[in-house]
């Protein structure tokens, strides 16, 4: 089995053409292209000080895409995260208000993250009718909605000022923003989890069959309600450094988060049938989606008009090689 | 051969959905009840035609989208097309202002299967997966209202009255928007269920390759489904102009997401190969109740978010109790 | 189907590049010194926001500075806070910001002052800690005041109103609620009961479904005050659309080329509003004079603010220093027309 994979892992490294068909390198030439030009628009783009903050933008969705990578894998798919970030957020906000420590609040933010998550998770196993998006459509209100009960229009800060340290603050003396290194650590972590235990091969067969799965003895209802449960706490960590980044907590924090996180899987290469066309690495998924931001804002900025982003637009849609799933479906049907 | 299949098919379906709405139609009724009792006000004939006037758009909507959901896709881009579609359409009113209002419908289905048809091309033959593609083109339908409008907007005293008196009249007695959604589901009803194509669909859905293999051209079938749905889309931004009697280049941000919930209330399947047109229609009502009702409940706003939720998750769980029921 | 691949890089490249060749227009070589000042509003496609950018754009043109207008798709903090980082790295001379969350852009803003860019707010304003100056459309209690007042006169001081308004954390729309509430405990609106206050989020159907709820939910209702335009107009079409015109009465704030059609035929007697392209001009005016170092947002200081004459800067009282626009005006069927093709 593994020499085979070896085989042909060389096998297809000899084939020029091949970079060009392994959507990572699309990727990172896709991010090498949009640095190039950015730098050639401003002149202040290409300075590492720049770029490093420019993840500081981007990365607090970054942990919420790590999870819903699993979610995506699944063949399922959880659009309350961004509920979940407003709650968790909002619960932390409110704790720390009432007189909790700052530590026990941000526990009690995870916490809350981890019970949306879980409650997910129960709705999803437990009903196997319902299919995960109409669980989290309606969790999705409800999460939000249970945000908009405890604050109501108000908004709550004041945080303790170590706490802004977690979205703007940086190691030691160096430009390394914090946020980075720990969603580098994450998304390692989440990589071995996925590619290097049984739980992440698990998750694979899952979705790539879940009948199959079922008969050969995959607790699949356990896989659902861990992983679910994973995205829920995942949500809550997004929604800390978020809560760090604005100083502060409202119900209506990251409005709209879902489907970015949800495109960002995707285009780092996760199917929405289930399954990953290509097994990789924990690649930071977020990373392509920021510097497309950055890069819009910036040609933004130099024609000073908004009328430019359905540009952005197209590369982005262009960009799914689709196709080469359908390749390596058929080449295994060829051998 | 192929014809009995398709007639025995036909006739499962039929018989299958019939269970399958029971559960949605008690909730809806049980739902009614609860508000009635709270508000008696929302029992009126009065109200149930407002109601059904508000929820027309969405329903139009949601027919199509359920013909994509059920080729295994999924279109983010409507409220997009809706919005494009309805600026076009409120600009050239504006500019041509002795235009008959029946021409502006025509211009709307126009703009709307076109941008459909482009949509339709990138999924069909450029092989991207409906969901990146349809998000891509939902920034560049939006990005096009914006360029095309240059930020402005067409305000209520630049559109002629014949043209905002469209959705305020009425035909044979039954009011203008309720008697096009009405046009739409026989339209649509007759094409999902007594042609070829429309079964096609259907057999794209639940088994691509064994489609494929019967010889159904699936990249026509494709290309067909989105563009049915751009071209609803586009009516839906005619009618929408009108009602609301006013063209923004941020109208029905978010709107993509109620249509999907409507579909998926009425039991289409993610998955693909499995949808009813009623399912979808009563989908759609249960979305517009709870548009429509809940500011008639006197509750703090700060709670209607979450009993919208709480709502949409009893109707799908009582849905799913009952039908297991029904089978048994 | 390599080909297809390679097909499609190709053209993904291509679009790349010819994007970005598009993207090196604007270089102004003049011998003074051109500044380059950003507008950050709260989301594209408002007509209120797309009025404050004419007249932002107006202004610096005076001085040939370079003006960028932006905001996120949706109106959120978050889009902001995107677009702030951005205009930091860009070093931008001053942000002109009209805040979606007036704390949560705080820490962004206090980071590009930290980093030498002036910060100013206009319409809806920043905690001041996050701000130098903020350009005020008008004192907030007298907003409050005159819209309670106009509704008193229309329904003769007796009846229940409601108030339809945008979001429910929107900075603005709750300060002048709150004026709302404390003009309505004055004894001579001892008549007049406020019955609730609904959100109709600044989405044109979901502000007129509120509208159309509250008809029903409360019949006896005499009045609705919406104070963001979005709510009124949909209001008024809803007022329209149930045969309701003068039956239950409308104010709020509104723009006049919106309300034109609601106010002429009935449905909406009078509304107010300042002139959205002045305050906009106002706000290009003081990031100017601020960058020049003209001013420095203390207060007393005074500054030419090109056709809108001389303005100071004063204590605003809900902290930190402001610059008044002036009085709300009041729009109703004798001015509508001369003013509905402005703005």
């Amino acid at each position: 089995m593994i020499m085979h994979s070896i085989r042909r892992l060389i096998k297809k490294k000899f084939k020029i053409n091949y970079i060009f068909r392994q959507w990572e390198w699309i990727l990172i030439i896709l991010i090498i292209i949009v640095n190039a030009i950015n730098a050639q628009i401003s002149p202040y783009y290409l300075n590492a000080e720049g770029l490093l903050d420019a993840t500081m933008v981007f990365l607090d969705k970054g942990f919420a895409v790590l999870a819903m990578a699993f979610v995506i894998i699944l063949g399922d798919i959880d659009i309350s995260v961004a509920s979940i970030m407003a709650l968790s957020s909002v619960v932390m906000a409110v704790a720390y208000s009432a007189g909790v420590s700052m530590v026990a609040s941000i526990l009690a933010g995870l916490l809350t993250g981890t019970l949306c998550g879980f409650f997910n998770g129960i709705l999803i196993s437990r009903f196997k009718e319902l299919s995960s998006i109409i669980v989290t459509l309606s969790t999705m209100s409800i999460y939000r909605g249970i945000a908009y009960v405890i604050l109501g229009d108000k908004s709550v800060g004041n945080f303790p000022s170590w706490f802004s340290y977690f979205a703007w603050g940086y190691i030691g003396k160096t430009h390394i923003p914090f946020i980075l290194v720990v969603f580098i650590f994450c998304a390692i972590a989440f990589g071995i989890l996925l590619h290097r235990t049984t739980f992440g091969r698990k998750v694979y067969a899952t979705g790539n069959n879940f009948e199959a799965s079922l008969y050969s003895g995959v607790p699949v209802e356990k896989i659902k309600m861990i992983v679910f449960t994973l995205m829920g706490l995942m949500s809550a960590v997004s929604a800390i450094f978020l809560t760090s980044r604005l100083g502060s907590s409202r119900p209506n924090i990251a409005l709209g988060y879902e489907l970015e996180i949800i495109a960002i899987v995707v285009l780092g290469g996760v199917s929405t049938r289930g399954g990953v066309w290509q097994n990789s690495w924990g690649k930071p998924f977020a990373f392509p989606d920021g510097f497309y931001k950055i890069w819009n804002g910036i040609k933004k900025y130099s024609r000073s008009s908004y009328d430019d982003y359905y540009w952005f637009a197209f590369d982005y849609s262009f960009n799914y090689p689709q196709h080469i799933e359908q390749n390596d479906k058929k080449e295994k049907r060829d051998k | 051969m192929e014809k009995i299949s398709i007639l025995r098919n036909m006739y499962l379906n039929l018989k299958i959905s019939k269970f399958k709405g029971i559960g949605l139609v008690f909730f809806i009724l049980l739902l009614s009840i609860i508000i009635g009792l709270r508000n008696p006000n929302y029992l009126t004939v009065g109200n149930i035609r407002d109601m059904l006037l508000d929820t027309t758009i969405l329903a139009i909507m949601a027919l199509g989208m359920m013909l994509v959901i059920v080729t295994r896709g999924i279109d983010l881009s409507v409220a997009s097309v809706l919005a494009l579609s309805g600026m076009l359409v409120g600009l050239f009113v504006e500019k041509y202002q002795w235009a008959p209002a029946s021409v502006t419908i025509f211009i709307g289905l126009a703009i709307g299967s076109f941008c459909g048809a482009i949509t339709g091309f990138i999924v069909a033959k450029g092989k991207v997966m409906p969901i990146i593609a349809t998000l891509g083109m939902m920034n560049v339908y939006r990005g096009l209202t914006f360029v095309i409008s240059g930020g402005r907007w067409v305000n209520a005293h630049q559109m002629p009255e014949s043209f905002k008196q469209m959705t305020r009249t009425s035909i044979f007695g039954i009011d203008f928007l309720i008697f096009i959604a009405i046009l739409v589901y026989i339209v649509f009803y007759y094409f999902i269920y007594y042609t070829r194509t429309g079964r096609q669909i259907y057999a794209v859905g639940s088994n691509p390759e064994a489609a494929h293999i019967t010889g159904i051209n699936i990249d026509y079938i494709l290309q067909l489904v989105y563009t049915l749905m751009g071209s609803l889309s586009g009516l839906a931004g005619v009618l929408w102009v009108s009602r609301y009697a006013s063209a923004q280049s941020d109208t029905a941000m978010g709107l993509e997401m109620s249509v999907i919930a409507a579909c998926v209330l009425g039991g289409v399947k993610i998955t693909g190969g499995s949808g009813e047109v009623y399912g979808v229609l009563l989908g759609s009502i249960l979305i517009g109740i709870i548009n429509n009702a809940l500011p008639l409940v006197r509750i703090s706003p700060f709670w209607k978010l979450a009993l919208q939720g709480v709502i949409i998750l009893v109707a799908v769980i009582i849905n799913a109790i009952i039908q297991k029921k029904v089978e048994r | 189907m390599k080909k297809t691949s390679s097909l499609m890089l190709a053209l993904v490249i291509a679009l790349s590049v010819a994007s970005s060749g598009c993207g090196r227009t604007a270089q102004i070589s003049e011998a003074k010194k051109a500044y380059t000042i950003g507008m950050i509003v709260k989301g594209l496609g408002n007509p209120f926001m797309e009025a404050c950018g004419k007249g932002f754009e107006e202004a610096l043109k005076e001085y040939g500075d370079r003006a960028i207008y932006q905001g996120p798709s949706i109106p959120t903090a978050e889009g902001q806070i995107e677009i702030i980082e951005n205009f930091i790295a860009q070093k931008i001379d001053a942000i002109v910001i009209t805040a979606n969350d007036a704390q949560a852009v705080v820490p962004a803003l206090k980071k590009a002052m930290d980093a030498g860019i002036k910060v100013i707010s206009f319409d809806s304003s920043v905690a001041a800690e996050g701000r130098l100056v903020h350009v005020n459309q008008a004192d907030a209690k007298l907003i409050g005041r005159l819209q309670i007042q106009a509704m008193a006169e229309m329904i003769d001081y007796k009846g229940e109103i409601a108030i339809l308004s945008a979001g429910a954390t929107m900075t603005n729309q709750n300060a002048w609620i709150k004026y709302m509430e404390e003009e309505l405990r004055n004894k001579k609106y001892s008549g007049m009961k406020l019955v609730t206050v609904v959100y109709g989020d600044d989405l044109r159907d979901k502000s007129y479904n509120e509208a159309m709820g509250l008809f029903k939910a409360y019949p006896n209702l005499k009045g609705i005050i919406a104070p963001t335009a979005v709510g009124l107009a949909a209001a008024a079409n809803a007022i329209t659309d149930a045969g309701l015109i003068g039956k239950v009465k409308l104010t709020g704030l509104g723009l006049p080329s919106e309300m034109a059609q609601w106010i002429k035929n009935g449905a909406c007697e009078s509304m107010f509003l300042w002139n959205p392209v002045d305050l906009g001009y106002l706000a290009g005016q003081a990031a100017h004079s601020l960058v020049t170092g003209e001013i420095t947002g203390k207060v007393g200081e005074k500054f030419i603010a090109g056709k809108l004459g001389e303005r100071e800067i004063i204590k605003d009282p809900t902290g930190g220093v402001q610059i008044m626009l002036g009085f709300p005006f009041k729009f109703d069927k004798s001015n509508i027309d001369k003013w509905k093709d402005i703005y």
